[in-house]
């Protein structure tokens, strides 16, 4: 089946980042699925894929909790697509998808936890893990966009950061770095093209997949204050307003650090983060507040003032 | 890009001298210092298949030390002392003693996964940081870290309930080190987050403070999650000598 049909109505996975600190995005992603047509269904009695944080003490149990999302939404509800906006979750599932086809021991694991719990398994190739921005660059695609856009961004000037979790490691992402059309692993594009179609002048940006110490973002502050720094500050340097952002660690990650950055150490940056999705909502005629940028700790507001965007 | 790691070698191993004379040639000078020859006889043979045996170590025999690792190192880039390649490097030849004197960084590894992209032989650089720090705390060179106190709280509250809530798992973070949830900047951060917020989602994030967030019908899961998880700790106890069981991960606590 073509994408553009798969894409219309997929089970939505929003992760537990996306009920709490990442609400904006979850607002902001069903707002635009909503204005975009595409249908969203949540799957039902999800559970936490183990973030950063399950894999330390077993990756066998991360790959079993991603195993029981994945069977709830192909097995149960019936879907064949699955997609998770949190970097996260999506690594996550696109791990154990890659363990459940390639590693017997993964397999075992994740059946005798599934029969022990009491819920049928997961096997290999039962569901297609996306991303949200696979959801609608291939769901709707930038021609449709350009067309849907209303009033756009008018050239906000964005840098896009993509992050760890949604590139690396390559082999788990079997569909990227297929030629044209597809997602880059090293230069990633999709972000920019959507933004590029909703009206944006993306800049010249060289830590797209720069890593802002998420995963020790409380645990080792000192190290993440310096990551973000380094990002935040080659994001103003190459003259970026806003920085676009597509997972809810990193987001609250450039956030929290960005205002440690200027009470412990003095050191202070203007750009504001932004959710690519609460984004795309103001480009395509929704208000910041029905997309949650007044709620982003980082307020973007007079940023898209300024640009008389919305 | 060249690795330029002369902090490898220590200052107790160096050898200088202002004026020499080597058979009978003066090489005062520039060729004045000299690595001093050594002979190791108290390496441990079985280091490398103690970190094998810890989840992500498996593939610690594959590495042909290209620095690949190193050189697309995040935390290198901050540190120099942050080496990747050297570390796995000890840890093959058996070097415990010189491992342990970077007790203090090894947890440090933020799990970007650039090594993990780079490494030409699928060694999985990142699986190695950290299996060779959790054999550290198993070892008992080191107290727990606070990235390991971060995944325990984390993964007990995902074991026990099916999800977390972020600000229930940095509260308990911040218990279990010691530190104060009223540091100037992240009330500061707090301060914004709220701000913006609609009083409903408020209410909300109140409610979930008291009523936990929770998967349904998640007993049986937890159970068996937690009988897996308590096999594994004394499997990875087994297969490292001189393990102290108190290090072990008790998600009961």
């Amino acid at each position: 089946m073509d994408k553009k049909q798969a894409y219309k109505k997929v089970a939505y996975y929003p992760g537990c980042a996306l009920e709490g600190s990442g609400h904006g995005y979850n607002k902001s992603t069903k707002a635009v699925g909503k204005k975009l047509g595409l249908e969203l269904e949540e799957v039902k009695n999800w559970n936490c894929c183990g973030a950063m944080e399950v894999k330390n003490i077993d990756p066998k149990i991360q790959t079993y909790l991603s195993a029981r999302v994945m069977n709830i939404a192909a097995n149960e509800m019936g879907h064949d697509v699955v997609m998770a906006p949190c970097n996260g979750c999506y690594h996550n599932l696109k791990k154990a998808e890659y363990d459940l086809a390639h590693d017997e021991s993964s397999r075992e694991v994740t059946d005798r936890l599934s029969s022990k719990a009491g819920h049928g398994t997961y096997e290999a190739g039962q569901i297609e893990t996306i991303h949200a921005l696979d959801w609608i660059k291939d769901g709707i695609g930038e021609d449709e966009l350009r067309r849907r856009v209303k009033g756009g961004l008018k050239g906000l000037k964005v840098a896009n950061y993509y992050g760890c979790m949604y590139t690396r490691p390559r082999h788990i992402f079997p569909e990227k770095d297929q030629g044209p059309g597809s997602e880059s692993t090293s230069k990633p594009h999709f972000m920019d093209d959507l933004l590029a179609a909703a009206g944006a002048e993306n800049v010249d940006f060289a830590l797209k997949t720069a890593c802002c110490g998420g995963a020790h973002t409380l645990s080792d502050k000192d190290t993440s204050t310096k990551l973000v720094v380094n990002i935040l500050k080659a994001a103003e340097e190459a003259g970026a307003e806003v920085i676009a952002t597509e997972c809810p660690t990193c987001h609250a990650g450039l956030e929290m650090h960005q205002v440690r950055a200027e009470k412990e150490f003095g050191i202070k940056t203007n750009v504001k983060m932004m959710y690519f999705t609460q984004l795309l909502g103001v480009a395509l005629g929704l208000s910041p507040r029905k997309v949650g940028i007044p709620e982003n700790a980082s307020d973007g507001r007079a940023a898209l003032r300024a640009r008389a965007i919305a | 890009m060249p690795i330029h790691e002369k902090n490898l070698i220590r200052p107790e191993n160096l050898s200088t001298h202002e004026n020499l004379v080597i058979d009978g040639v003066d090489v005062s000078g520039d060729w004045s210092t000299f690595i001093k020859p050594r002979v190791v006889t108290d390496y441990n043979e079985g280091l490398q298949d103690e970190i094998a045996a810890l989840p992500g170590g498996e593939y610690i025999h594959r590495c042909w030390q290209c620095g690949s690792c190193t050189n697309s190192c995040t935390v290198n880039a901050l540190d120099p002392d942050f080496n990747p390649r050297h570390w796995i490097y000890l840890i093959r030849m058996g070097f415990e003693d010189e491992l342990v004197r970077d007790k203090d960084l090894i947890w440090q590894c933020v799990s970007c996964n650039k090594c993990t992209y780079a490494c030409p032989r699928d060694v999985v650089p990142e699986g190695v940081m950290k299996a060779t720090a959790h054999w550290l705390e198993l070892k008992g060179y080191t107290e727990k870290s606070p990235s390991t106190i971060f995944d325990e709280e984390f993964s007990s509250q995902v074991f026990r309930t099916g999800k977390i809530e972020d600000g229930r798992v940095m509260m308990g973070f911040f218990r279990k080190t010691g530190q104060s949830l009223l540091q100037p900047w992240l009330v500061e951060f707090v301060k914004k987050m709220l701000t913006g917020l609609p009083l409903g989602w408020m209410m909300k994030m109140g409610w979930a403070t008291v009523f936990h967030p929770r998967t349904k019908g998640w007993a049986r899961a937890r159970a068996a999650i937690e009988e897996y998880a308590h096999e594994k700790e004394l499997e990875h106890l087994a297969a490292v000598r001189g393990g102290h069981p108190e290090a072990r991960f008790d998600p009961a606590k």
